[in-house]
């Protein structure tokens, strides 16, 4: 026997379920007259800086069904590459959340372009939307990352990206612009164009 | 900055885990991409600490009408946020949802023929204290079927959603009821691969803290990843 460390274990994860609307965006899901209002419904609380951009996706499984009983998380940087509670744009959170359309599953975040936010080594790592995903079937929330198609000589000297073994799937990574500011970031579970996710 | 310990999925459920069936088809199965934390994981959305409301941490009135309650055992749960190192977490969000006593949830795509409780909304919220500890009072769940094998039911548990204060920390889980035997033949509960992982996920009964005439009690803490340490480093707790 040796000494016992002082360290405790994590919680293990269990699925969000099919009903995380009801804790989690309990106005969308008609539970009304608890909440003033759903948290993460707005990013941009006042006049933020930097360019208006609307993040538009839904989320599909192995069969290329779209999911309807997601909750969509993102977390991001303001246009100077600041985050919330840390010197950030007072007029922006950072923190969105998103049930999806109730009928298509698709989810919609009104956010601003992020900064670019520096690596431990001190290099600058592209504009990038940091996602969290739960839903029924997820046992453990899922990581991922958007990064922007149209930043192509940042994207090419990110950390994470240039480091990528795989790197025909860097484009699951990619959201692509739509014009008018809008970009579309598709999630795929599974499948062949299954999104690189992250152990964070 | 230091970085967070790295998970240990092998104490979490991984993707795919066919007796829960939905998993099948919702599993990544390319092997997550492993990563040191960067200041976009690190940080994490900071909460109002105005934003509650005097009801919210009350599931058995914050949804009733004026006068009435819940119908249900009436418990509290309450318990800590804790981090691997066991520094308490303070000041973060924790939000919870549940079906009602009989088993049934408020939600327009729930078809268990248990009835709902027009008193009886399902969610609440809470923040922590500045030594990591919560509360919040409830009714408990009832079990119910799910539509996975024909003979499968959920053992009545609660859904927790907790923030830390970094978004590496981001957790939702699910807390069981200290006696259940339904615990032991779910599916969901069984996508844990440890026993120690699955009771660590079992409330306790608590009477010291059970309301005499009124209110039993569950102890529930709930630890999220901690930040590696350094030996000399002197950093606020819960950060």
């Amino acid at each position: 026997m040796v000494q016992k460390l002082d360290i405790l274990r994590e919680s293990p994860s269990q699925t969000a379920g099919p009903y995380v609307h009801i804790g989690c965006t309990p106005n969308f899901s008609g539970i009304t007259g608890i909440y003033p209002e759903d948290l993460g419904t707005r990013m941009i609380t006042g006049d933020a800086a930097g360019e208006r951009i609307t993040i538009k996706g839904t989320v599909h499984d192995g069969a290329g069904t779209a999911l309807r009983d997601a909750l969509v998380e993102v977390w991001q940087a303001d246009a100077a590459g600041k985050f919330a509670g840390q010197g950030g744009d007072a007029a922006f959170t950072g923190w969105g959340r998103s049930a999806g359309d109730m009928a298509t599953g698709e989810f919609t975040f009104e956010t601003v372009k992020p900064g670019a936010v520096s690596w431990p080594d001190g290099r600058k790592q592209a504009p990038h939307v940091t996602f969290w995903i739960v839903a029924r079937g997820i046992n453990l929330g899922l990581h991922t990352r958007m990064y922007f198609a149209d930043e192509d000589a940042a994207n090419a000297q990110d950390p994470i990206l240039s480091r990528l073994e795989h790197s025909q799937r860097i484009p699951t990574l990619l959201a692509q612009p739509e014009g008018n500011g809008v970009y579309r970031f598709d999630i795929h579970l599974q499948g062949a164009q299954e999104t690189i996710f992250f152990d964070i | 900055m230091t970085g967070f310990i790295p998970r240990d999925r092998r104490w979490h459920p991984p993707a795919l885990t066919p007796g829960y069936k939905t998993s099948v088809k919702r599993s990544p199965s390319f092997a997550p991409l492993s990563f040191p934390t960067s200041p976009s994981e690190e940080s994490g959305p900071v909460f109002r600490d105005d934003m509650l409301g005097p009801q919210d941490g009350d599931l058995i009135h914050n949804f009733a009408k004026p006068g009435e309650s819940a119908v249900g055992p009436r418990i509290i749960v309450h318990g800590r946020v804790l981090d691997e190192c066991g520094r308490p977490v303070p000041n973060t969000l924790v939000e919870v949802w549940q079906a009602n006593a009989g088993g049934r949830y408020r939600h327009k795509k729930e078809s268990y023929l248990a009835p709902l409780d027009p008193n009886f909304g399902g969610c609440g919220r809470v923040v922590t204290d500045e030594h990591g500890f919560y509360e919040f009072r409830t009714i408990q769940p009832g079990p119910y079927p799910w539509p996975n094998t024909m003979a499968d039911w959920r053992p009545a548990h609660i859904h927790f959603s907790v923030f830390g204060h970094s978004f590496a920390q981001r957790l939702i889980t699910q807390m069981y009821f200290e006696g259940d035997p339904l615990i032991w033949k779910c599916p969901i509960v069984d996508t844990i691969p440890s026993r120690a992982g699955i009771e660590s996920l079992v409330a306790a009964l608590d009477m010291s803290r059970a309301i005499p005439m009124d209110s039993l009690a569950y102890k529930f803490d709930i630890v999220l990843r901690g930040r590696r340490q350094t030996h000399f480093e002197n950093r606020p707790e819960g950060l």
